[in-house]
Parts: structure tokens; sequence; C-alpha cells
């Protein structure tokens, strides 16, 4: 195939896997449904057994009447929801490969925006199925499939960038091993913040039915929460704190600039250090920690796409051509005014950390 | 969940909270609460939080040391609030009082925190696992069975069987439980993570104080070289404590200069790759070496690292004045003002011409075209594409005193034209040169003549020695390894005990506490699972468990 051919067809997988996100979140919407009207109808009939004398005990008794167990058709779908997700993302897998044959020559698939959110949501999705193998977590079907169609929609269209070349500052073994790292963590982080929302959510919520019912009580919550932020930490200091400054240094000059970029995300390992002291201090544990959750993926998606319209001097913006790329600033020798100072550029622009 | 005696649910990191305020005080209790206060964890969390917090401005307003021109373009549009944010360190938040203020108390805090904690780490080391609760069967995790065997016979092989799977055991004959423990290198990995931030600070410190960066513009070719001392720099930032003795005395000269254009595609003009051929040697009269010096490959020298980070051109330009007199000839570095196509701005001076000094100033077009607007009609001069396709500058000239000639010192790249006059043609116009490779001008007013021979390269070079870089790197990978233990690490505790009931058989009860942030109970219940197989069944692992256990 040519370039542009697998350009196309790398298209044409991301948009398959879309759908096939889009039909697993339909499965789980319906087995949320039919968990909502089975829990109703097993409601009713405890509250219509009782005035026949029945005691509510008896009523549960009946196994297709326990709201805690879901009827077959609730069951059906859940699992429908999860191959469905798991054939999204191999689909998700193959286009991903293409993207990276798509470029001339071959790279990997992380040259700018519209790349990085189709290889976070990705992982994303592949964490959530790993996971679901494992541990009984098919209750974040509905989450994860919302969050991956919305960001893959958003991708396209606000993102879609054509296939280029890397710029020469981005041409290193180490853009590899630095963004594999920070998309992995990325993806473990955003799993970890919905976890830590429905966390705060179902610790407020006394619902007996639907899907704050299906959710697991908060204590696990919290737990699988803390799994995810402990295996996102390292990787994310690994990225950040190790391949980027290496990176920085090869490319730039200097392993660390404080350049936007790099601030947001040493701020974004930060908060997810003083998550972890929370989870381990008396009166931050649970809600607090919780909420630090939520503040450090806040942070993690800021630096992502919020700083590139904020600040115009990272040397990471993904300067789509419309932007002229960030220079490098020549200190001229003598007195000269730093207004005199003139912009020198080699390296055209960069990409996020 | 039943709420565990506070001694078996403590953790060797819960250690030191914030405590209330001692009700009467002396100097000393005071100083003790205080410190007490600083090295908690509440305050270690408290000061993360401030630390990241305090990292936010630095990435909107613009930082001196990061992007001076930025800065200086905010002072301009701000004139009012300027000098409030000077006073507030706000151009240099990372530099800044307050931002250095939290970072050490930081430190101090972790290193109150680790020091003490060093010393219960070492004795928890040396302590036995402590023993059985009275009620194992209230721990989160904990189960029983009965059995026909003797307490002894269950107690001995529980021995075994937990030693085999790694566990410190600690049994005394006579008693009727069997204490374990096993996973202290959680916490061994967590005094290693935080002794580790301590020295990547230090590695980091070195290199900001010892450490200098500098850079040079550098002409291609090998009538033009480098030596790497102090006076040969364009622009050098040293650290407070930098030692120019220890600069090493290499030089260099760039021989070639080459770059990748791209040519389709939505970013055509955008250059891709650059390689200028090096030539240097690492001492004076040392032996001759070449290097391709590139983005993203650096050439070292000793300490010395040195980047390839920008390029330019610079026309060559000779000058002769009103008495024929070459008063200026050679190349002269333009700066880019557009990073794309390479439009440059820049000004070539002759202070010793005669009848009258000499001034140009203007722009250097790699390749010219007009630009047209949307009628078609011709608008502004400019540069269409960053390589040399059809190479132009233009000029306008001044005249009168350049102010070169007072001794003061002034930039290359600046024109003073406070006393300086603008030279006019007879319509009252500017007077303006448009120049190709070759061609000549003769000036106005018996000034001379202008030639634009041909353009030259240059090379934006910055060298810098960081001497702490390896001890900082050094330092975030133990940071990683000991993160590693301590986040994956399970540091638990086992108890068996085996009573004996009155109808004869034997009671076994079994309880596990897992005493990390991660303990999940299913992996707990796994493990005790495995433990009561393990003891229900004499002939198998137990004995294959005190097999391993000689060979180990
Ligand atoms: C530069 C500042 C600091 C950073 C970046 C930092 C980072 C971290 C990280 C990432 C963890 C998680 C690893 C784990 O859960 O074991 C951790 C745990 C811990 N930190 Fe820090 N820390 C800092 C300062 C401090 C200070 C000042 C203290 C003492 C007051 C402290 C005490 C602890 C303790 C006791 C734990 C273990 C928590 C647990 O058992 O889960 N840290 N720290």
């Amino acid at each position: 195939m040519t370039d542009a051919q697998w350009e196309v067809f790398s298209y044409q997988g991301v948009i398959a896997a879309a759908v096939l996100y889009f039909l697993a979140m339909l499965a789980y919407f319906v087995e949320l449904a039919s968990l909502r009207t089975a829990t109703k109808e097993a409601e009713l009939a405890t509250v219509a057994d009782r005035p026949a004398g029945a005691s509510s005990a008896a009523g549960a008794a009946h196994p297709g009447d326990d709201p805690a167990e879901p009827s077959r058709r609730t069951q059906v779908a859940g699992r429908l929801g999860l191959v469905l997700t798991v054939f999204a993302v191999v689909v998700h897998l193959v286009a991903l490969v293409a993207r990276g044959l798509a470029a001339d020559p071959n790279r990997v698939p992380w040259g700018n925006m519209y790349e990085f959110t189709i290889s976070g949501t990705f992982v994303v999705a592949l964490i959530f199925v790993l996971t679901a193998v494992r541990l009984d977590v098919e209750w974040l079907g509905p989450l994860v499939s919302t969050f991956v169609v919305a960001a893959l929609m958003a991708a396209f269209l606000g993102l879609d960038d054509a296939v280029l070349p890397l710029p020469d500052a981005l041409n290193s073994p180490w853009l590899v091993i630095h963004v594999v790292s920070a998309v992995i963590s990325t993806g473990a982080f955003t799993i970890g913040a919905l976890l830590s929302g429905l966390y705060l959510v179902k610790e407020r919520s006394t619902a007996t039915t639907g899907y704050l019912a299906r959710v697991p009580e908060p204590k696990v919550l919290d737990r699988l929460s803390y799994r995810m932020h402990a295996f996102g930490f390292p990787v994310w200091t690994f990225a950040v704190l190790i391949t980027g400054p290496i990176w920085a240094h090869q490319a730039w000059g200097a392993y660390w600039n404080w350049d936007p970029k790099e601030v947001w995300a040493f701020i974004t390992w930060v908060v997810y250090a003083a998550y972890l002291h929370a989870r381990a201090t008396a009166g931050w544990r649970g809600r607090n920690a919780a909420v630090l959750a939520l503040v450090g993926v806040a942070t993690l998606w800021f630096n992502f796409i919020g700083i590139n319209f904020f600040s115009s001097s990272s040397q990471h913006s993904y300067a789509e051509g419309a932007r002229p790329e960030r220079s490098v600033v020549l200190r001229l020798a003598g007195p000269v005014e730093a207004t005199q100072e003139v912009g020198v550029v080699v390296g055209s622009d960069h990409p996020r950390a | 969940m039943t709420d565990l005696k506070p001694d078996l649910r403590q953790r060797p990191s819960d250690d030191r909270q914030a405590t209330a305020l001692p009700a009467d005080l002396t100097a000393r209790e005071l100083g003790r609460w205080a410190w007490r206060q600083v090295t908690s964890m509440r305050t270690a969390l408290v000061l993360l939080l401030l630390l990241a917090l305090a990292a936010i401005p630095g990435s909107v307003i613009p930082q001196d040391n990061i992007d001076s021109l930025a800065v200086s373009q905010w002072r301009d549009n701000h004139p009012r609030l300027a000098p409030i944010w000077d006073r507030l360190d706000l151009f240099d938040v990372y530099g800044s009082v307050w931002f250095s203020a939290i970072y050490i108390l930081l430190m101090i805090s972790l290193v109150g925190c680790i020091i003490p904690r060093l010393f219960v780490y070492a004795r928890a080391l040396r302590a036995k696992p402590p023993r059985a609760p009275r009620h194992l069967s209230r721990l989160p995790e904990s189960t029983s069975y009965t059995t026909d065997e003797a307490p002894d016979v269950v107690l001995a092989r529980a021995a075994r069987v937990v030693r085999a799977r790694r566990f410190r055991v600690h049994h005394v004959e006579g008693e009727d439980a069997v204490a374990a423990e096993r996973g202290h290198l959680r916490e061994a990995g967590n005094l290693l993570f935080h002794l580790a931030v301590i020295v990547v600070l230090v590695g980091v410190a070195a290199g900001s104080l010892f450490g200098y960066k500098g850079g040079v513009i550098l002409l291609n070719g090998d009538d033009y070289g480098f030596s790497n001392n102090l006076t040969q720099y364009d622009d050098f930032a040293p650290g407070a404590l930098f030692d120019p003795d220890v600069m090493e005395p290499f030089s260099f000269s760039i021989t070639d200069f080459d770059v990748d254009w791209l040519t389709e595609g939505s970013r055509a003009g955008m250059a891709r790759e650059f390689v200028a051929s090096l030539d240097y040697e690492t001492e004076p009269g040392g032996e001759t070496k070449s290097y391709d010096l590139k983005v993203n490959h650096p050439l070292t020298i000793g300490g010395t690292d040195v980047f390839l980070i920008g390029h330019g051109y610079a026309p060559v330009i000779t000058i002769r004045d009103g008495e024929g007199e070459v008063a200026k000839s050679g190349p002269v570095v333009f700066l880019p003002t557009n990073a794309q196509t390479f439009e440059s701005f820049g000004v070539v001076k002759a202070p010793f011409a005669r009848p009258g000094q000499i001034g140009l100033e203007g722009a250097f077009y790699p390749t010219f075209s007009m630009g047209r607007d949307a009628n078609g009609d011709l608008t502004m001069p400019s540069s269409i594409f960053g390589a040399l396709g059809d190479p132009l500058i233009s000029m306008s000239l001044w005249t009168g005193d350049l102010g070169l000639q007072d001794g003061s010192a002034s930039s290359v790249y600046v024109l003073d034209k406070a006393g300086a006059t603008q030279v006019t043609k007879a319509n009252g116009q500017p007077f303006r040169m448009d120049l190709r490779p070759g061609e000549s001008v003769t000036l106005p007013d018996d000034l001379g003549t202008v030639t634009f021979e041909g353009v030259q390269r240059w090379n934006k070079i910055q060298i810098s020695r960081t001497p702490g870089k390896l001890v900082a790197l050094a330092g975030v990978v133990l940071a990683l390894l000991g993160l590693l233990g301590s986040l994956f690490v399970r540091p638990r505790r086992l108890w068996v005990r085996a009573r004996r009931q009155d109808d004869g058989t034997t009671l076994v009860e079994l309880g596990r506490l897992d005493r990390s942030s991660g303990g999940d109970p299913e992996d707990g219940a796994a493990e005790l699972a495995e433990v009561v197989a393990a003891l229900q069944d004499p002939t198998g692992p137990a004995t294959t468990s005190s097999n391993k256990e000689e060979q180990s």
C-alpha cells in the first residue's frame, strides 16, 4: 500500500473503532436501562407482595427478583458491551499501526495532537479491557466507552492533522520511549480519575437501583483508583523526569527549561505525589484523596490541551502550521537591549511531553 | 470494617501526624511541637500542594531566563504592573525567594521525616514479627478450620509453610501461635525514594551553581573558529559559583552546513534536518577530529556539551568609501525575523568610511518575492522560502555620526541613529538599494559603493556544562526504583493459631493484615486460602517447602 492508502486506511480504522466503541456504549446503556427496569420491577413486586402478607424477605427469595442479581438480558448486554470493546481495541490498534505506516519514513504515531489523542484513548480502552480480564470492573464500561467515543470524536472534528514527517527535534528514540510512557500513564491516570469521580458520587449516593447501585462500594473504588495511580505514577515519573530531560538535553541543550509543558508535567507529578501522601494521611484518605486525583487529571489534560492555547512560548507546542514556531532566543553580546533580541530557529515545532 | 487496635493498624509511615499544641509550653516543648508539625505528613502534603500552586505563574507569565524577549514585550505592554511583578519576582518564578522557600521547607520536612524513619526501619528490620493479636477473627482477612491433628504439628507445619512463602517467621516453642511477616522492602523503597529526591536536588543545584550555558554565532568556513574561553561567547550565563578555570580548552570550526527543506505537503517550506560538520580539537595543538553536529546529536567534549540550535544567513558585503578605499568587507550576520521563510534583518557599519560614515540597515530575503494582495497588486516584499532561491538584500542608507567612535560599546545588530541622518534621493524619498549577489550600487552624495558579493551561512551554537546532571539522573533512577518497591511491595503479617478445643479437635485460625495502601482483600483471601490448603495437606507443599528451605 502507498502512504496515502495507509493514511486512508488508518482513518477508516479509527472510524470503525469509534463505531464499535459506540455500539459497546449502546450495549452498556441497554444493560443499565434493563438494570433499572429490572430493579424497578423487583421493587414493585416487593411492594405488591406486601399487602398480600408476604414478607419482603420472601419476595427477595425469588432469584429473578433479587435486585442484586442482574437478569439474563442485562448480563448479555453487559457481556456484549465488553466483547464489542475488545473488538474496538483491536481495530483501534490496527488503525494506530496504519497511521505510523502512513508516514514517510515510517514512524511512531505521535506527531501531533490528533495522533496523541487516538493513542491515548487506545491506552484507556486497553487498560480497561486488561483490567476487566482480571477483576470485575464491567460497571466501568459505560464510562470508559463514552469517554473514548467522545475523545475520538473530538480528535476527528477538532484535531485532525495531516501525516507529516517528524521535525528533526522529534527524530530520536527517546521520543518513542518518552511518548509511549506519557501516553500509558495518561491512560492510567484517566481511568483512575473516572474511578475517583465515581467514588465521590457513590459515597454520597444512597441509590439502591440503577447504575450507582451496580457500582461497588466506595472502599473498592478507592482501592482500584489507587492501583491505577500507583501504576501510572512511576510510569509518569519515567516519562517526565527521566526520558523527558534526557531528550530535552539532546535536543535543546538543557535537561530542564521550565518550559510551560515541563512546568505542568511537574505540577501533575507533584499533585499525584500529594495524592499518594493523602492516602497515607489520617483525615485526607478517601474524599480529599479522590479530589486530589481529579485535580491531578485536570492538570494532566490541561497540559495536553489547554497550555497549547494559553502560552505561546512552549517549545513543545504542536504548532499546527498556523502559528510560527517557537524560536530559540538569542541573547546577544554586549549591552544590547532585550528588545533587540531576535529569535532564531532551528528545530521548528516540538511535540508535547 | 472493625477498627483495629492502633498498634496493629499503624504503618511505619503513620508515625508522624500533626498533633495539637500542648497546653502549657516550655520553649523546649514548643520547639519540639513545631518540629513535629514541620515533619508531619500533613505538612508535607500541604507543601507539595503549595509547590504545585507556586509553579503555575511561571507557566503563564513570561520568564526572564526562558524567553526574555517575551518579558520585555510584556513589560512594554503593562508599564504599571511590571514593577509590581518585578518586586514579586514573577519574571523569575523558579529562582524567586518564595518558590525557593517552599521547596527548601519541603526538603527540611523531608530530612526531618526521613531520619527518624531510618532509625525506625533499622529497628523494625531486627525486630521479630509481632505476636498474634488475641482475636484473629477480627482481622479484615481471617479464616479458620478444625482438624484432628495436634496443635504442635499444625504449628510446626505452619511455620514451614509460611517460611517457604518467604515470610520471616517467629514461633516460640510452647506458644499457641506462629507470627510471620514479609514486605520490609516496601519501607526500604519508600526511604530510598525520599532520599533520592534529595540526591536529585543536589545534582540540580550543582548544575545551576557550578555550570554555565553560553551561546555563540559562528560563521561557516575554516576561516572562522571558536575556542572555548569567555571572550569568544556572544552570551554567557554562569552559575553563581562558576569558575572559568574549569572550561575545557577545545576549539572548533564549522566546515559545512546542510539543511533539508520540505518542499511539499502542508508544512512545505519547513526545514527538517540540519547537519553542521564540525572540525574540532579537544585542546590546542591536539588532533583534529570531525563530528556531524545535529539536533538530538550534541557533541560532548569532557564535561561540556556542544549543541546546534540555530542557523541563518550572513550576506557578504563590500563597502568602498568615497575615496575608493575598502571600508568594510566580509560576511555580516543577519538575524532571522521569520522562522519559516528566514527573512532576516541586519545592519552593516563602516564607521571609518570617508568622507562620511556609512551605515546600512535592512532585510535579507533568501527567496525574494513581491507579495500580492487579493487584487493582485504588489504589496510588501517578502521571502517565500527559507532556502537560497533568489537571494536579495534591500537596505536603506544612513550617514553622520553612527556612535561608534566614542568608545562606548554598541551592538553589531543595531544602528545607533541618534546622530545619524538617512540619505535620501533627489526627490526626497529615502534612498534604498535592492541587490542580488554580484550586484553593486553607487551611493548618492559621493559616499562610495556597496557590493553584495554573496551569501555565507552561520550557526548558533550553544555550549553548556552542567556538572551535576549525572547525579541528578542517577537520583531520579534511584527514586524510580524506590518508588516501585514502595508502591508494589505488599508488607503484610500473617498469624496462625492452633488450639485444642474441648471436643478434642484442633481449631486452626489464620489472620492476615495487609499494611500497604493498595492492599486488596481478594489477594489476601487468595493467599490465606493457599496457606490453608498447604496446611491441610501434610504430604504436599509443606514437605516440598521444607526442601526449599534447606536449599536456600
Ligand atoms: C519532595 C517532597 C516529597 C515527594 C516528591 C514525595 C513523594 C512521595 C510519593 C510519590 C510517595 C508514594 C510512595 C508510597 O506510597 O509509598 C510518598 C510516600 C510517602 N511519603 Fe513522601 N514525598 C515528599 C516528601 C515527604 C515528606 C516531607 C514526608 C514526611 C513528612 C514524606 C513522607 C512520606 C511517607 C510516610 C510516605 C509513605 C506513605 C505510605 O505508606 O503509603 N514525604 N512520598
